[in-house]
C-alpha cells in the first residue's frame, strides 16, 4: 500500500533534480502524476521511467511564467485523472546572478516570475479543483536561501523569502477548505541548477559541497523529495503554513566554532576569579 | 517493511497523549521501544498496545528530573536491545502557570529540570551510545510556545525557546558522528497535559482547540507521531538543527478577513492603488 494511493500530483520543473526525483517517489507511492517541464526530452524521459517501474504518469510542456501554462497542467490533471490533489511548485531558476549594482531589471524581473508568480499561479489554480477534492497539499520549494540571505544570488534569495510568506498567507485563507500549503527550504543540493556552473560538474560538486553543513555530505534530490512526500501524505494532515527545512544543518548556526576550543569541561565562572 | 526496521528507540513520557502514540507507531513500523514515564500504569499499557501493534517495548519507570534515571533508561535500551538509534526526549507538563510575579522559583525550577535540563540529559547519554552504531536521531519535544511569546506560561515558553536551541547548537557539534537533532513545535494538542485542566475535558477540549488555528480540527497526538516518526526515519537523512512545527497553521500569520472584532472588510478582489487615488 503506498503512501500517496488514489492520489493525483501535478509537479513543476518535473525533468530534473527535485522535482524529478519527486515525480518517481511519488509514483512509486501509488500516485498518478502530471510531470511538466520546459524541458521535454527531459520529462518525456521521466515518465517513461514512471512507466517503467509500473506507475502513472504524463508529460506536458509547461513554461511557469505563462499562467495559461500551469492553469492547463493543472486541468490536464483533472481531465487525465480525474481530480487534483498534490500540487508541487518545484521549477527554478538561480536567476539573477551577481553583485547587486550589476543586476538588470528584466533578469530580476525574470527571476520572480519563475521563483515567485508561478507558485501563485501554481496555487490560484489548484484550489478549485483541491475544493472539489475536499482538500489537498500544496508544496513550493523555497530555499534555505529564504532564511538567511546569500550575497550574489540576491534575486533568488529574496523571491524564495517571498515564497515562504505566500505560503504562510495562503495556508490562513485555505485552512478551512482543508487545502494545505506548506513548503520545503533545501540547502545545498546537487541537482543541475547547482552543479551546472561547478567546474568538474557534478562528481566534483558532490566532493567540494559535502563539508558544507554539518552533515558532511552533499545534499541529494531524494531528501528533498522525502519531505515532499511526506508533505503530500496523510501522515501531514494538520501540517499548514511551514517552511520546513532540509538542509543538513547549514542554516543551523555557526559551523566554525568548536565546543572543545571553549574549555574540555567545567564551567566557566565570574570574571573577576581566576 | 516497516520504516524504522530494527531501529531501538527511548521514548520518555510515552504512557499517555504524543509519547504513548509515537511509541504505538515507533513499534507498528518495527522499532523496539523502551517506554520511560513516572505512570507506571499507563507505561505498562503502553507496553501491551506497542505489542498489539506488532513490536517490541519494555517499560521502565523514569523520573526526568533524576539524571540518574534517564541514564538507566538509555542503558535499559543498550542492555534490552543491543543499541540506541532514537531518542524522543518528550515528557513534558504545563510547568509553573500564572503571571510573572506568582511564579515561586521552586516552580521555575521544576519546570526547568523537566522541560529542559532533562533534553541536556537525554542528548548527553544518547550521543555515546549513537557515536558508537554510526548515527542516530534525537528529536525533542518543543512547542509552538517556544517560538513566539503569548502561546503558553512564561516558563514553558521559555523552556521550550531553550530547547529549539540547543538542539541547534547540538546538530552542529555532532552532524559529524551522523547524529542528527531536531525537535518538533506542536500547536494546540489534545493531551491529558492540556484537557485535564479544562473543565469539560477532552471533548470540550477538541470543540475549543479545533477553532483555534486554520485547519478546523484540534490537533491529535497522531498528528506529531508522524513527524516524530519521520524524523526517527532514514528519510530525513539530511534534516538536522531543525525545529519543525506542526501545529495546524496556527503560527502561520495573520488574517485580514473574519478576525474577531475587526472591522469586517469587503474586498472583492483587484488592485488598491495610490492613496491620493480614489
Amino acid at each position: 500500500m503506498g503512501k500517496l494511493d488514489g492520489k493525483v500530483a501535478v509537479i513543476t520543473g518535473g525533468a530534473s533534480g527535485m522535482g524529478r526525483a519527486s515525480a518517481i517517489l511519488f509514483a512509486r507511492e501509488g500516485a498518478s502524476v502530471v510531470v511538466t517541464d520546459l524541458n521535454s526530452q527531459g520529462g518525456e524521459m521521466v515518465v517513461s521511467e514512471i512507466a517503467a517501474a509500473g506507475g502513472r504518469a504524463v508529460f506536458q510542456r509547461t513554461d511557469v511564467t505563462s499562467e495559461a501554462d500551469i492553469k492547463a497542467a493543472i486541468e490536464r490533471a483533472v481531465q487525465e485523472y480525474g481530480r487534483l490533489d498534490i500540487t508541487f511548485n518545484n521549477a527554478g531558476v538561480a536567476g539573477a546572478v551577481g553583485p547587486l549594482e550589476n543586476i538588470e531589471a528584466e533578469d530580476w524581473d525574470r527571476t520572480f516570475a519563475v521563483l515567485t508568480r508561478a507558485p501563485f499561479f501554481g496555487i490560484k489554480h489548484s484550489i478549485a479543483p483541491m475544493r472539489k477534492s475536499g482538500g489537498g497539499s500544496i508544496i513550493s520549494t523555497a530555499s534555505a536561501a529564504a532564511i538567511r540571505g546569500v550575497a550574489g544570488l540576491h534575486a533568488y534569495s529574496a523571491a524564495k523569502a517571498a515564497v515562504v510568506n505566500l505560503t504562510q498567507s495562503a495556508a490562513i485563507a485555505l485552512g478551512r477548505d482543508r487545502i494545505r500549503v506548506n513548503c520545503i527550504c533545501p540547502g545545498v543540493v546537487l541537482t543541475p541548477l547547482i552543479y551546472r556552473g561547478v567546474p568538474g560538474g557534478e562528481k566534483a560538486a558532490e566532493q567540494s559541497l559535502a563539508r558544507m553543513q554539518p552533515i558532511a555530505r552533499v545534499g541529494r534530490p531524494e531528501d528533498i523529495a522525502a519531505m515532499a512526500l511526506f508533505l503530500a501524505s496523510d501522515d501531514a494532515q494538520w501540517i499548514t503554513g511551514t517552511a520546513m527545512i532540509v538542509d543538513g544543518g547549514v542554516t543551523t548556526g555557526n559551523q566554525r566554532l568548536r565546543m572543545d576550543q571553549l574549555g574540555t569541561g567545567g564551567f566557566s565562572g565570574p570574571s573577576f576569579e581566576r | 517493511m516497516g520504516r524504522l526496521d530494527n531501529k531501538v528507540a527511548v521514548i520518555t513520557g510515552a504512557a499517555s497523549g504524543i509519547g504513548l502514540a509515537t511509541a504505538i507507531r515507533f513499534a507498528g513500523e518495527g522499532a523496539a521501544v523502551v517506554i520511560g514515564d513516572l505512570n507506571e500504569e499507563g507505561g505498562q499499557s503502553a507496553v501491551r498496545q506497542c505489542r498489539e501493534n506488532g513490536g517490541r517495548a519494555v517499560f521502565q519507570r523514569c523520573d526526568v528530573a533524576a539524571e540518574a534515571d534517564i541514564k538507566a533508561l538509555i542503558e535499559r535500551a543498550v542492555k534490552e536491545f543491543g543499541k540506541l538509534d532514537i531518542l524522543f526526549n518528550n515528557a513534558g507538563l504545563g510547568g509553573a502557570v500564572g503571571t510573572i510575579e506568582e511564579i515561586t522559583v521552586e516552580n521555575w525550577d521544576r519546570t526547568m529540570a523537566i522541560l529542559l535540563r532533562a533534553v541536556f540529559v537525554g542528548i548527553k547519554y544518547a550521543v555515546p551510545e549513537m557515536r558508537k552504531i554510526g548515527g542516530g536521531s534525537i528529536i525533542s519535544t518543543a512547542s509552538v510556545a517556544g517560538l513566539s511569546g503569548g502561546r503558553g506560561p512564561h516558563a514553558y515558553s521559555a523552556a521550550k525557546a531553550a530547547v529549539i536551541n540547543l538542539t541547534r547548537s547540538v546538530a552542529l557539534e555532532v552532524g559529524r558522528d551522523r547524529i542528527r537533532v531536531n525537535c518538533i513545535c506542536p500547536g494546540g494538542i489534545n493531551t491529558p497535559l492540556l484537557y485535564n485542566r479544562i473543565p469539560g475535558g477532552q471533548e470540550t477540549t477538541a470543540q475549543f482547540l479545533s477553532q483555534i488555528q486554520p485547519i478546523p480540527r484540534a490537533g491529535m497526538p497522531d498528528d506529531i507521531a508522524n513527524m516524530a516518526l519521520f524524523l526517527a526515519s532514514d528519510e530525513s537523512e539530511w534534516v538536522t538543527g531543525t525545529a519543525m512545527v506542526v501545529d495546524g497553521g496556527l503560527t502561520a500569520g495573520a488574517s485580514l478577513f473574519n478576525r474577531p472584532g475587526a472591522p469586517q472588510l469587503a474586498v472583492p478582489g483587484g488592485f488598491s492603488g495610490p492613496s491620493f487615488e480614489k
